[in-house]
């Protein structure tokens, strides 16, 4: 009994500090009393988390590298855009489009690439992500290199405090089941998995298509906040950058991604006039981490509440 | 020997790269048996193993396995069809819990759907604590249960081994295929292994097919025994017509005895 | 007939600079299994310092190029002796993330020092003449592209099939524990290795330079993938595999953009590099090897 009433315990702890962080933003939003540049930062950190924790399904879990996460992002806001900037369509058609179209790009692109391993899968998924926006870039329809205007405000705090949720708790659910353990020994050994009777192409297709999906919600997101959309901007470099996020935060932890994601987007904003400086930073991280701590700051372990208590009673 | 044959195979050839490392290979393994293949080091035992559990493709031949053809199929069908392994070089899942490495092992049974996984029915849990009792039971029977949270590669070699015999067991096979299960061990840990394959074998009705190179130590456990050499089969019988024959004799000596 | 030849002829010079490029990719891939992605911009520090040669210096092009070679040779030798020797035993997927990392340290440290701002590579430096040669137009500096990345090439082939030095570098690509065992000193192989890619890596930037006429800190981006394909293309580490290789592609984008549409023109390169990592992974010159169990 004491296991289960601490499993309650937790949720409770968990969804009452969620609700007073969410209540807090929205007051000080509604209450006017938060200037627009922490605003734009609240909003991108909800994105970034999203795209991150996504991110690291794919590359920390499963233990695939992909390099073409934008390419997904993209995807999903140009859908949702459509959706909801042409066809005059609900933000939540648009999102659940989003997710759906870029979950089907995961699992287009992932079949043929998955066979691949290691640095070749990572090459691969570059020049997918690249491909898909070049062809954005040619599409008429979607105004080629100028992308969407205008696309209405949509995506207000609940929407992105809520999109940035709804991935965490299901990529958590989801790692911390049968399943997950099974995409998880694909990442330690994939022929051992495969003859444990794991179906291993079946899972890291999986873990694909959810991790693009969930870009695709990122996407989407994006587009109804900022409210235009261009090709250029799903580049590999926005690639590259959540993938800071993943390698900083640790190779196999949500925790850790939520906080790298934190961290980069609050460093990202603090040196918005000097862009150039960010990139060195961001460079820096890259082979600093990559040569002094290879598995990330978190590595693969979790940030608890058990973590907190242990620290609270000072016990070890 | 007059049983059903659980697996049979037929005419099994592999090469690669011109060098045939096995060829006209046949073997039949009756149900609840106890059979040895042996052969000097290189002779294509593993690549025996590795054919059967589809880590390769046969270049001809036939796998039967309860009446239906493996050749093709792959490698987690055929360990769903009920063929498990152990590894010559220890293929554990190293940065996961010894738990986690045997329940990865159960997947393949998982009680719940991922739907049920990511909105945590009450499915889910039942599910999640069957499969956590279940992996506990065979830790159980192996003396590992108290080392469940360590990690797979914080374990001595000999611990190992044994949690590779665990996993395989864990995917609940009907025969269960051991490669070389005791190197390393000291001779009291290589008994007591044979007196746990002695016992597994029993409990869970199983069917049981290991690779040794160490001959004296196959003798004891195994029922029949089939004697590779330079990837051809060139004796088989009971452990004492295979220690009287001459072939197997040279095999291991070397042409010039005698 | 006569434009197909002309696009050749135009492709020629293209793909001979790939090529070059290409070569570093396959020689540091072949001995430490690492794609280089800093490779492209080592490529435009090469032109940079070219650039600076010509227009502070005053040297003519042939200093200038051979200034750059220099100076990349041990900026690559660095590189790898900081960044890339520290992760020699981990993981291939951490050494991939630091190349990228090196990559984008390159490409902004440089916007950093001397602004984002496009360079004109001076064109007293190299005055353009054209000839024409039985109906085909072809510029003295596709000929001097082609021409001296072909020289470069010939001494690589001799450098690797005939010197003690390219023994040992096919010696560490081959087995790198024998290679110890023979006595080879394999970290001064590998440097030597980034020494050789980086130099052919500059002389490739100081054509592009020529090539395109001018010079930017992100000029290695897309040439750098596009020799990339090169390389996995011909088959990656093997060298005879990425001089093709990078022919190919020159051509290829050359018909591209001479008989499609151009701005597919960067497309190509990546459906190429699709369809080759599906088709044949290892390349045309590869050979298949599986995992060993």
């Amino acid at each position: 009994m004491q296991k289960v009433n601490n499993k309650w315990l937790k949720l409770g702890i968990e969804v009452v500090v969620l609700a007073a962080l969410f209540t807090l933003v929205q007051y000080l939003i509604t209450a006017g009393l938060l200037k627009q540049y922490y605003q734009i930062s609240l909003a991108s950190m909800c994105i970034n988390v999203t795209l991150a924790v996504s991110l690291s399904l794919i590359n920390g879990f499963t233990g695939q590298l992909s390099l073409g996460h934008a390419g997904f992002m993209a995807v999903g806001a140009y859908i949702a855009a459509i959706m909801t900037n042409m066809l005059d369509l609900p933000f939540i058609t648009g999102i659940l489009a989003a997710m759906l179209g870029a979950g089907l790009a995961g699992f287009i692109i992932g079949v043929p690439t998955l066979r691949l391993k290691g640095d070749y899968l990572a090459i691969a998924t570059l020049a997918f992500g690249e491909i898909i926006r070049v062809t954005l870039q040619n599409i008429g329809y979607v105004n080629g290199p100028a992308g969407i205007m205008g696309i209405p405000k949509f995506a207000t705090w609940p929407w992105l405090f809520g999109g940035a949720i709804v991935t965490i708790v299901v990529i958590v659910n989801l790692i911390n089941s049968s399943y997950g353990r099974a995409i998880i020994s694909i990442r330690e050994d994939e022929t051992a998995s495969e003859l444990m009777g794991i179906n291993t192409t079946k899972y890291k297709v999986l873990a694909f298509v959810v991790g693009a999906g969930f870009a695709g919600l990122a996407g989407a997101l994006y587009a109804h906040y900022f409210y235009i959309i261009k090709p250029e901007t799903f580049n590999f470099l926005k690639s590259f950058d959540i993938l800071v996020m993943v390698v900083l935060g640790g190779l196999g932890s949500t925790t850790g991604a939520i906080i790298a994601a934190v961290f980069v987007t609050a460093l990202t904003a603090a040196l918005q006039s000097f862009p150039a400086i960010r990139m060195v930073l961001y460079a820096l991280i890259l082979i600093i981490v990559m040569i002094y701590r290879p598995q990330g700051l978190m590595g693969n372990k979790e940030l608890s509440l058990r973590t907190f208590g242990r620290i609270w009673g000072g016990r070890h | 020997m007059d049983d059903i044959n659980l697996m049979e195979i037929s005419k099994l050839e592999k090469s690669f790269g011109g060098l045939n490392a096995v060829q006209d290979f046949n073997f039949h393994i009756a149900e609840n048996e106890l059979v040895g293949l042996i052969g000097p080091n290189g002779a294509g035992k593993t690549t025996v193993f590795n054919l059967i559990t589809g880590v390769y493709k046969p270049d001809n031949g036939c796998i039967m396995f309860r009446d239906e053809n493996l050749v093709g199929m792959a490698p987690h069908t055929i360990c769903t069809k009920g063929i498990a392994r152990t590894f010559q070089n220890i293929r554990l899942f190293n940065d996961l819990s010894v738990l986690d490495n045997v329940k990865i092992a159960a997947h393949k049974n998982v009680p719940y759907s991922l739907m049920g996984a990511v909105f945590r029915t009450p499915g889910y849990f039942r599910g999640e604590s069957e499969i956590e009792a279940e992996a506990l039971h065979y830790l159980e029977i192996f003396n590992l249960r108290n080392k469940k949270d360590e990690l797979a590669r914080n374990l001595p070699y000999g611990e190992q081994r044994r949690i590779e015999i665990v996993r395989a067991l864990a995917t609940r096979p009907l025969l269960l295929i051991l490669d070389e299960p005791a190197a390393g061990m000291n001779p009291q840990e290589t008994q007591a292994l044979m007196e746990l394959i002695r016992y597994i074998r029993k409990e869970f009705n199983l069917t049981i097919l290991l690779i040794e190179h160490d001959m004296s130590l196959v003798m004891g456990v195994c029922e029949r025994l089939y004697v590779l050499d330079y990837g051809q089969i060139i004796a088989e019988g009971t452990p004492a017509e295979i220690r009287a024959d001459k072939r197997v004799i040279e095999a291991y000596l070397g042409e010039d005895v005698g | 007939m006569l434009e197909f030849t002309q696009q050749i002829v135009n492709g020629l010079s293209l793909g001979a600079i790939y090529a070059l490029i290409a070569l570093g990719y396959t020689m540091v891939y072949g001995i430490i299994k690492l794609i280089n992605f800093a490779h492209g911009d080592i490529m435009m520090v090469g032109a940079l310092v070219s650039y600076f040669s010509l227009t502070l210096l005053g040297t003519n092009i042939f200093v200038a190029m051979a200034a750059a070679m220099i100076a990349c040779a041990v900026f690559g030798v660095l590189i790898e002796k900081i960044a890339y020797r520290p992760l020699r035993n981990s993981t291939r997927i951490a050494a991939l993330i630091t190349a990228i990392g090196v990559s984008l340290f390159l490409e902004y440290f440089t916007i950093f020092i001397f602004g984002p701002a496009q360079k004109v590579f001076p064109a007293s430096a190299f005055p353009i003449k054209a000839y024409a040669l039985g109906g085909l137009s072809v510029l003295n500096k596709d000929v001097f592209v082609f021409v001296s990345a072909v020289v470069l090439m010939i001494i690589l082939q001799y450098i690797i099939k005939w010197t003690k030095t390219g023994k040992a570098m096919r010696a560490v690509s081959l087995d790198q524990e024998a290679a110890v065992l023979m006595g080879i000193s394999v970290d001064k192989t590998i440097s030597i290795t980034f020494a050789i890619g980086s130099a052919l890596a500059a002389a490739a930037g100081v054509m592009l330079g020529i090539y395109y006429n001018t010079v930017n800190p992100l000029m290695g981006i897309i040439p750098g993938l596009k020799a990339f394909v090169a390389a996995v293309l011909g088959g990656i580490g093997i060298i005879p595999g990425a001089m093709v290789g990078g022919f190919v592609m020159g051509l290829l984008e050359t018909m591209v953009s001479g008989y499609g549409n151009s701005l597919y023109r960067d497309a190509v390169a990546f459906g190429v590099l699709i369809f080759i990592l599906l088709i044949k992974p290892s390349g045309i010159f590869g050979e298949d090897t599986g995992e060993k169990v």
